[in-house]
């Protein structure tokens, strides 16, 4: 990459991200509100003993409160807002300079990735300080990698899925709606247990979003050495990554739908 | 001999059976303002969108800064700045970050201050772009499509939901990019606004051109005739000697005709004559009157203005329209 088209990343990343910071809405949904559910859950199911090396219940909270927020930095927040600058026209404006496309879009991926990043160490930090969640160094680098692969993969769905808001309005709405229903049945606020009917337990195995947050899970309760490297888990997502980034690449628009 | 900033020929583009430009000529010389005149629904966003590449076409030879917009890469974009019929910046960003990030987009652009000073939004520089006004987020459409220092500029109806105030500000800004030798396509469904940015206005309707020119040439090809009308119980029909008669119609005829008038039904009615020859006929009319002894105080005399001319071009375009079908 020239050394102009990073400087214009760095530039448009620090206005995607100023802009995050600045709309209520996006800040709530992607930083106050996985915070919130942590608090929530803890709250509700305590922080007992759960597991027979000695994790405790939050440990379970934790990396699945991190995949909600992968979740909404990236799909959720990615696509909320490039629906709203394609209905305002701002796409095609930018359509209409010589900045490349992929840069551009390049600034609301790194600041997904920024939000990620702040999103998982501060869930670690409030896991470890308050509610005594172990951590694993040795599994950090399964972690990070599950971060990556998940930052690209939700991004590249949230781009795909824009295609099917049909304005700026809809966004929100229709995201939840995607997002709400399968956060329940992907183990990020409740993990599946064995009494779990198989009809809800094939839903999350079918989407990405389990995949995530049993991958997130290996990073801080991993069962056996192995399984600090979650490589079915990573390959599920990186279909469905690949899926939708064919979709954008074939139908993205650039102009308003509205 | 220097090449246009635009050449268009034969442009044409289809939806299914629709046709939206059919045949269209354009040429805009470089450093002129070219105004793009028509009704709504005419063609003209269509045309100057596939002039700005956001369009393919379906036939036809355009050249827009020497190349085909259908397939200029990202340099040809450094040399153009567009703004939008319709469009909204980011409004939790400030004046001032909109305008840096969008010059970051460039290779060469203006410095932003100048940019800013050049449309009057220096001092709202740290506002929110949320809290300008309708008029100000105008002005900043404007310094967006400036800060890349554009040679050709597309000015898709900037004024248009403007108040007169707004309007006559806008115009005082665009006319001053002439002093920095830009070339603009403007399109607008605003005679007068054509008339007081454009060097050369090009109408059309329907899809097609139907005259080109500078205002006065536009005046001469509708061959637009001055309205002479009275009241008819001052100097009825009756009373007009023969050929006169036969020239004169009730206001609401010559309305009918696609001449001007109002087409009211005023009462009393009014007679109406449409000539080019004024002071004869009012000559005329004084003597006839004069004769039987009458006053004709409600005589009045109405040059067509540059609306009426644009009027009566669409009509005749829409008529001809309504033939070919």
């Amino acid at each position: 990459m020239s050394s102009r088209g990073l400087r214009q990343l760095a530039a448009q990343t620090r206005v995607d991200s100023t802009l995050l910071w600045r709309n209520p809405l996006a800040s709530f949904f992607t930083v106050v509100l996985p915070l919130i559910f942590l608090f929530v859950l803890t709250a509700l199911f305590g922080n007992e003993l759960v597991t027979p090396v000695g994790s405790k219940l939050a440990s379970r909270f934790v990396p699945g409160i991190i995949a909600l927020s992968v979740v909404q930095a990236s799909f959720v927040n990615l696509a909320v807002v490039t629906v709203f600058r394609r209905e305002t026209s701002i796409l095609k404006r930018v359509r209409g300079t010589p900045i490349r496309p992929w840069v551009f879009m390049g600034g609301l991926v790194a600041t997904s990735y920024a939000v990620i990043a702040l999103m998982a160490v501060l869930m670690a930090l409030i896991g470890w300080a308050v509610y005594d969640v172990d951590l694993l160094w040795e599994a950090a680098p399964g972690l990070i990698v599950t971060l990556i692969i998940g930052g690209a993969v939700f991004c590249a769905l949230g781009l795909a899925f824009t295609n099917v808001v049909p304005n700026e309005t809809a966004g929100p709405p229709f995201l939840n709606l995607v997002v709400l229903p399968l956060y329940f049945v992907s183990d990020v606020y409740v993990p599946a247990t064995d009494d779990t009917p198989r009809a809800i337990t094939l839903i999350g195995d079918i989407f990405p979003i389990r995949h995530l947050a049993v991958a997130l899970q290996r990073g801080f309760d991993p069962i056996s050495d192995e399984s600090m490297w979650p490589v079915t888990e990573w390959l599920v997502m990186a279909a469905w990554g690949l899926v939708g980034a064919l979709i954008v690449t074939r139908w993205f628009r650039w102009t308003p739908r509205g | 001999m220097k090449s246009p900033a635009i050449e268009v020929t034969g442009l044409r583009k289809s939806y299914g059976e629709v046709e939206a430009v059919a045949g269209v000529d354009l040429r805009v010389e470089e450093g002129e303002i070219l105004a793009f005149l028509g009704p709504n629904g005419a063609g003209k966003t269509t045309t100057v969108e596939i002039l700005e590449g956001f369009r393919p076409r379906t036939a036809g030879e355009v050249s827009v800064l020497g190349q085909d917009p259908a397939t200029a890469g990202l340099d040809w974009r450094e040399r153009i700045g567009i703004v939008l019929q319709e469009s909204q910046p980011e409004e939790y960003l400030k004046v001032d970050e909109t305008v840096t990030i969008w010059a970051a987009y460039f290779s060469a652009p203006r410095p932003v201050d100048e940019v800013l000073e050049m449309v009057g939004l220096a001092e709202h520089r740290d506002q929110r772009v949320g809290r300008l006004s309708g008029g100000q987020q105008r002005r900043l459409d404007l310094a967006l499509a400036l800060v890349g220092n554009p040679e050709l500029l597309f000015l898709d109806e900037p004024t248009t939901g403007f108040d007169p105030t707004a309007r006559r500000e806008a115009w005082a800004m665009i006319d001053g990019l002439r002093d920095l030798g830009v070339t603009v396509l403007l399109t607008t469904h605003y005679m007068d606004e054509a008339q007081n940015l454009a060097d050369r206005i090009t109408v059309i309707a329907a899809g097609r051109i139907i005259a080109r020119g500078t205002a006065e040439d536009l005046a001469e090809t509708a061959s637009m005739r001055t309205r002479i009308s009275w009241d008819s119980q001052e100097l009825p029909l009756a009373e007009l000697p023969v050929q006169l008669r036969a020239a004169a119609a009730t206001l609401d005829e010559a309305g009918e005709t696609g001449d001007p008038g109002t087409t009211s039904a005023e009462d009393p009615p009014r007679l109406a004559i449409l000539t080019d020859d004024v002071s004869d006929t009012v000559a005329e009319l004084l003597q006839i009157a004069g004769r039987l002894g009458r006053k004709i105080d409600s005589l009045e005399v109405l040059a067509p203005t540059l609306e009426d001319t644009y009027l009566s071009l669409i009509g005749e375009a829409d008529r001809a329209g309504r033939l070919d079908h």
